[in-house]
């Protein structure tokens, strides 16, 4: 742990002395991203700022590169280090290209006054984060995605080794999202930056992350590899989930199962049923669905939505007791809707079920 | 570059307007009175020409020193806002507003009373020391308030409510002093630039532009510091260092304006609303000397009217200063509520 590029040690962060979360260690080597999530209010800013010199660690320390961050001077953490909170940055009659010349600041002299180079590094800034073309707008009268732009490019234009996000996605659109991302991808690969932050989208820091640091209550719960934390249930667990239900393995949510016999029945399979799954769930109608393979991609839907769901193990033929159970499932609804238009070699439990739903007489839909 | 062309020709615009405001109201103000002095006679009054003995008394003993502490003091007010206003984060704040200059009118009138009483001389640097005194004490209540109540609004009825003690107390004061002393403190309570004379300038000036001069030194972690205080802190500000500097050098600025000219009302507020707009940037390395010329101009501007519109009764600076200043701040409070909105 001691010869990583980023560690902690012992940290203990809190506010007026009162220590809130305990024991914190993180290691990350040179170009790594570390990503904190958790429920809300759980100290996801209070380690972020703490880490950043805003709070005053209440116990342990802080190294980059082998020192301690208390024992830099001010300018010299300044320029290894840039920030980015929620709270907007005051810009009273500053234009873009403004708030990003104060990323500069460490490098300038007495009056700030910035060289040549100072604004070649800022232009390069606002290039790789796509905010070029915002330069003379005032920062107050842009949307508050541009404006998160903005401040990446103020922080990039500091040339950080590590970079401190708090929620950084939060005012972005989709595209922005990934491509705010992708900046930071980017950056790690050409500059070995190193980026802790929190995020609120836990597939996308699923997606980017190098480690991941689950924080609830007063702890660290979890600190790990995103495989290690993304585990069955473990989401569910972490934010204390009661209604609707997070599907880890393909970062899928759903809302509420409605509850109770099942009403319908549906043959899906291939991914035919779940935009049906959620149309019932939607309309408030409990169902039971089979006959799916585990592996199928309508079964995490079904397994969060439907009452029942009759599921075969994958890459293997249905066996003849599951196929009677479905059966007798189908028998107890009103309705059957069959989501297969064709069924393919494996799958002559489903299309037999169709055949004997309409032998019963059930009301069939497609 | 057009944009940037486009600002750097804008900046130089203003300074030139300043520029020539200051030195254009400066001599209107010496030239203009109940004995009117043509420009030539000025110049040769200065230059040391032949000039009618009469005509050199009023320009050099009386004229002169006013115009050049209203420019000097003018500029410290206006400055004092402007760090007011960074400090608080706060468009509306100032020294008057926040009770500070009401403080040190409070200190200065006991001083006064007092040792006038005793038939002691008070020199300059007593007065200025008092004044300091006295800022410092409204400051502390004012700072108190502020880790109370964030609403800026509410800060500013704290300042003026610590403003009307201050006054009340002053009144009273003024009231049981010795009949003599009081047509003097009268004049002063209210704010003046009467009876400025060549005795009372050195002090003031050094004061004024050393303060001045530590303020635009401050003007890059100033600038940190507009950005808000968790982004000041990143960038490498020493916080702590910072605020105490800018209540230490707003306070002196604005104390030394009261040590001799009485408060004076709105030039903190009214003029760095004024100079930002004309600029259109809040770059503190611009404002500061942009500030100090505009706060020159304004009271430059309002003696002269104070002096010469009823003459030969003279109004006091704070009634014409009010006149010009108020609207300023109404005008600031709409704009931001309408960007607001």
């Amino acid at each position: 742990m001691r010869d990583s590029y980023f560690f902690t040690l012992d940290m203990c962060v809190g506010y007026h002395g009162k220590p809130l979360i305990r024991d914190i260690g993180i290691t990350l080597q040179k170009g790594e991203i570390l990503t904190l999530i958790g429920p809300n209010g759980a100290g996801k800013s209070t380690i972020l700022k703490s880490i950043a010199g805003q709070l005053e660690l209440i116990g342990g320390a802080v190294y980059l590169d082998q020192r301690t961050l208390a024992g830099m001077r001010r300018e010299e953490l300044a320029k290894k280090m840039s920030v980015l909170f929620t709270e907007k940055i005051r810009a009273e009659l500053l234009t873009c290209e403004e708030v990003v010349e104060s990323g500069r600041y460490p490098y300038t002299g007495r009056f700030g006054l910035l060289s040549a180079e100072d604004h070649q590094i800022v232009a390069e800034a606002m290039e790789l984060v796509h905010v070029a073309e915002l330069r003379d707008r005032l920062f107050d009268e842009i949307s508050d995605g541009q404006k998160q732009r903005v401040m990446l490019a103020r922080a990039m234009a500091g040339h950080p080794k590590i970079l401190i996000l708090d929620e950084p996605t939060s005012y972005l659109d989709v595209k922005y999202k990934l491509e705010f991302l992708s900046v930071l991808q980017e950056m790690r690969k050409k500059k070995g930056l190193t980026v802790i932050m929190s995020l609120h989208e836990l597939e996308l820091a699923e997606r980017i992350s190098d480690k991941i640091l689950c924080v609830k209550g007063a702890y660290v719960e979890r600190l790990g590899e995103p495989c290690e934390i993304f585990q069955p249930g473990y989401i569910q667990s972490l934010f204390d989930i009661r209604i609707g239900s997070y599907d880890e393995e393909n970062s899928q949510l759903e809302l509420e199962a409605v509850k109770g016999t099942p009403e319908v029945f549906v043959i899906a399979g291939g991914g035919s049923g779940k935009n049906v799954y959620r149309r019932l769930q939607r309309e408030d109608i409990s169902f039971a669905t089979g006959i799916l393979f585990s592996n199928d991609v309508d079964t995490p839907v079904a397994r969060a939505l439907a009452s029942e769901v009759i599921e075969a193990e994958a890459f293997e033929p249905v066996d003849e007791a599951l196929f009677e159970h479905a059966k007798k499932i189908m028998n107890e609804c009103q309705t059957v809707i069959c989501c297969r238009h064709r069924f393919g070699s494996l799958e002559r439990a489903n299309k037999e079920l169709l055949a004997y739903a309409k032998a019963v007489g059930k009301l069939v839909e497609r | 570059m057009g944009q940037t062309d486009r600002k750097m020709f804008r900046y130089v615009t203003g300074f030139v307007i300043l520029f020539c405001g200051v030195l254009l109201l400066s001599l209107c103000n010496i030239g203009i009175g109940s004995v009117s002095v043509p420009a030539k006679e000025i110049v040769a009054c200065l230059s040391g020409g032949a000039v009618d003995s009469t005509v050199r008394g009023i320009v050099w003993n009386i004229r002169l020193p006013r115009a050049l502490s209203a420019l000097i003091l003018g500029g410290a007010l206006a400055l004092s806002g402007y760090l007011l206003q960074t400090f608080f984060h706060n468009p509306i704040a100032g020294p008057f507003v926040l009770g500070i200059s009401s403080g040190s009118k409070l200190t200065v009138s006991l001083v006064m009373v007092f040792l006038l009483g005793n038939a002691v001389k008070i020199s300059s640097t007593a007065l200025i020391a008092a004044a300091f005194a006295g800022a410092m004490l409204s400051m502390g209540f004012v700072l108190l308030m502020s880790k109370r109540v964030s609403n800026m609004s509410m800060l500013v009825v704290c300042g003026v409510m610590i403003g009307y003690i201050c006054s009340a107390i002053t009144d009273f004061v003024v009231t049981f002093a010795d009949d003599a002393d009081i047509v003097n403190l009268h004049n002063w309570s209210r704010g003046s630039f009467s009876g400025m004379s060549w005795s009372n300038l050195p002090t003031m000036t050094v004061v004024v532009i050393a303060a001045s001069v530590g303020v635009f030194f401050l003007s890059k972690p100033i600038s940190a510091y507009q950005l808000g205080e968790n982004y000041a802190k990143n960038m490498g500000v020493n916080l702590r260092a910072l605020r105490v500097l800018l209540i230490m050098l707003s306070s002196i600025l604005s104390a030394c304006v009261v040590a001799y000219a009485g408060p004076i009302s709105f030039v903190g507020i009214a003029v760095p609303q004024l100079t930002k707009s004309i600029f259109g940037t809040n770059k503190p390395i611009l404002m500061i000397p942009a500030c100090f010329l505009g706060g020159s101009v304004f009271c430059l501007l309002c003696d002269l009217i104070a002096r010469t519109v009823f003459a030969p009764t003279e109004l006091s600076i704070s009634t014409v200063t009010a006149v010009f200043g108020a609207p300023v701040v109404l005008w600031v409070m709409a704009a931001r509520k309408r960007r607001q909105e």
